[in-house]
């Protein structure tokens, strides 16, 4: 039995049952990173120590004959946008290079109080922002299926550590698409919850009224168990809401499938959209009511999200300025020690990324700009809420196309911004989605997108739970 | 194309300062970014003001929340300080 191939549930069993101790699992995972992650760069920090002390007490406790939770001792990644006290966080930026958090992320706290095991911290493109891990100040995260394509991203480390056995699963951020993506281009489950959902606090952040912390796991169960583990409110993030994650048992016949027209039209490729009708066609037959329906807004959505996105993000990387934290240049004055920072330590992404959001939000550009795109959000929200009077969920690829190769667009940022096409709506909207890992080209796993209505994440995982035995 | 100047204006509002091979990037890139922006001029004006957040989160009330005793952690990773102060230059 290869152990790093076990989900969430067998893991729980095989601890219960002492068919292996928690110490022995997790070496089996320091191994595979050992042997495999020189190449596939997936990990920026290991946390050995911290795994094997983690290990440690769950054995212990298993020997005293107590019982343990569905997560304890399971090993996991976490993606490096979000803190682990005492330990690194850079959000791949040079400009955090050295930063040690100082506090654990309400997240993390709920997985160490369920007693997981850490491995250690993954690659991401620098603050989280791109499609491919491409934009990481610390190198590439190439994609386990095939190693001259990208794992996507933006958190392409933890699908990449969860598709080659290097952590049973991961978290990672989805601001634009960074769960759901480079969980389709390395055949993996990735959900991205619905705004408020989940706490924030302690996460890196990118944009403010997108980010969200969620699963990246083997199997849509596997989403569940994490999910169910770090939702809620928070009092330490006031954007959290009171959401408790209730089981559904949402039977496919007579449910109500939505299929936007405008995410299957040009630009898709042939295979991909073949992937996603397949499954679909499963649904069908499974008793599921397939109708098409219109997002007439759907053409504004990556102008809108990158207008608004980096507007967020360049007030929030404002923080960045070589006085409280990370690095710092020496200069002659404040201003220069912040420009000289600021200039060394952020990356090309980050700074054209803060450069558009500057520039739509200063005077004179504004209304054009950040306030127009304010507006579009709102239309592309009814829009949604609009076809969720008719469906009980939509279906649609994640991305138009399979992994794409290392490099490729990496020079044209325009064409890096589109990958977010079928993706970043759903941020816009702030609705819950799944990728689901549903066919392959080739060696290249395709992901179909599950999007629920807010708070709904329990129909997707019900719903994809069953498509999934069936694919 | 944005000007050169545009650019250098963006920047020092953004507390960033470019190299001259950086500008000439950052006017291409930019140019084609706000060139494909124009797209929304071509979108309907919203029914109604844009709304806040989906329904269950909200504000909170206007009062302190404790961010625990962690003041010596986040002081720690200050570069320059002296005592329990963190040291910037004079600005005066």
């Amino acid at each position: 039995m290869d152990l790093t191939e076990l989900t969430i549930k067998q893991i729980h069993e095989g601890l219960v049952n002492k068919s292996f101790s928690c110490v022995d699992l997790t070496k089996a995972y320091l191994k595979n990173i050992k042997e495999k992650d020189k190449e596939i760069n997936a990990y920026l920090t290991v946390t050995e120590d911290l795994a094997l002390e983690q290990a440690k007490k769950v054995d212990d406790k298993i020997k005293q004959g107590q019982e343990i939770g569905p997560l304890e001792g399971v090993p996991c990644a976490i993606k490096d946008a979000i803190m682990v006290e005492g330990q690194k966080c850079t959000a791949a930026s040079k400009i955090l290079e050295n930063y040690v958090a100082p506090y654990d992320a309400t997240v993390i706290k709920k997985l160490k109080e369920q007693g997981v095991v850490i491995l250690g911290k993954t690659n991401t493109d620098e603050f989280t922002m791109g499609a491919s891990t491409e934009n990481s100040a610390f190198g590439v995260t190439k994609n386990p299926h095939d190693k001259t394509k990208v794992s996507g991203g933006s958190s392409g480390g933890s699908a990449a550590a969860v598709a080659a056995n290097m952590a049973c699963f991961a978290l990672g951020t989805d601001t634009g698409g960074s769960i759901r993506l480079p969980a389709s281009f390395c055949g993996i489950t990735g959900l991205n919850p619905t705004y408020g959902s989940v706490s924030r606090y302690g996460v890196i952040a990118h944009a403010s009224s997108f980010d969200q912390v969620g699963p990246m796991t083997k199997n849509v169960e596997d989403a569940k168990i994490v999910l169910e583990t770090i939702c809620g409110k928070d009092k330490m993030d006031a954007t959290s809401a009171d959401y408790k994650y209730e089981e559904a048992k949402t039977d496919l016949k007579g449910l109500k499938i939505g299929l936007p027209k405008e995410y299957f039209a040009e630009g898709l490729d042939k295979e991909v959209e073949q992937i996603a009708r397949s499954t679909i066609k499963k649904a069908e037959e499974a008793g599921a009511k397939i109708v098409e329906v219109e997002l007439p807004n759907s053409k504004y959505a990556i102008a809108c999200y990158y207008i608004l996105v980096p507007s967020e993000a360049s007030a929030n990387l404002a923080r960045y300025d070589g006085i409280k934290y990370g690095l710092s240049e020496n200069g002659e004055s404040l201003l220069d020690v912040y420009i000289k920072s600021r200039e060394k330590g952020f990356g090309p992404e980050v700074k054209r990324r803060i450069m558009v959001g500057t520039y739509c939000l200063s005077s004179g550009y504004y209304d054009a700009y950040y306030k127009k795109a304010q507006e579009v959000r709102q239309l592309i929200r009814q829009d949604f809420a609009k076809v969720f009077e008719k469906v009980d969920l939509i279906f649609c690829p994640v991305a138009p196309f399979p992994a794409f190769g290392i490099g490729e667009k990496a020079d044209d940022p325009l064409a890096m911004y589109l990958v977010d096409l079928y993706t970043g709506a759903v941020k816009l909207a702030q609705l819950p989605a799944l990728s689901l890992p549903a066919g392959k080209i080739g060696k290249l796993p395709v992901g179909l997108q599950i999007i629920g209505n807010h708070f709904k994440e329990n129909v997707i995982i019900s719903v994809a739970s069953q498509l999934e035995k069936m694919i | 194309m944005i000007s050169k100047e545009e650019i250098q204006h963006i920047a020092k509002l953004s507390r960033l300062e470019l190299t001259e091979k950086e500008i000439e990037k950052m006017q291409k890139d930019l140019s084609a970014i706000l060139d494909y922006f124009d797209l929304l001029k071509k979108a309907p004006s919203a029914a109604k003001a844009p709304e806040g957040q989906v329904k269950k989160s909200g504000l909170r009330k206007d009062e302190v929340v404790s961010s625990h005793d962690i003041a010596d952690e986040l002081l720690s990773q200050a570069p320059d300080k002296k005592d329990d102060y963190i040291k910037v230059k004079t600005i005066l």
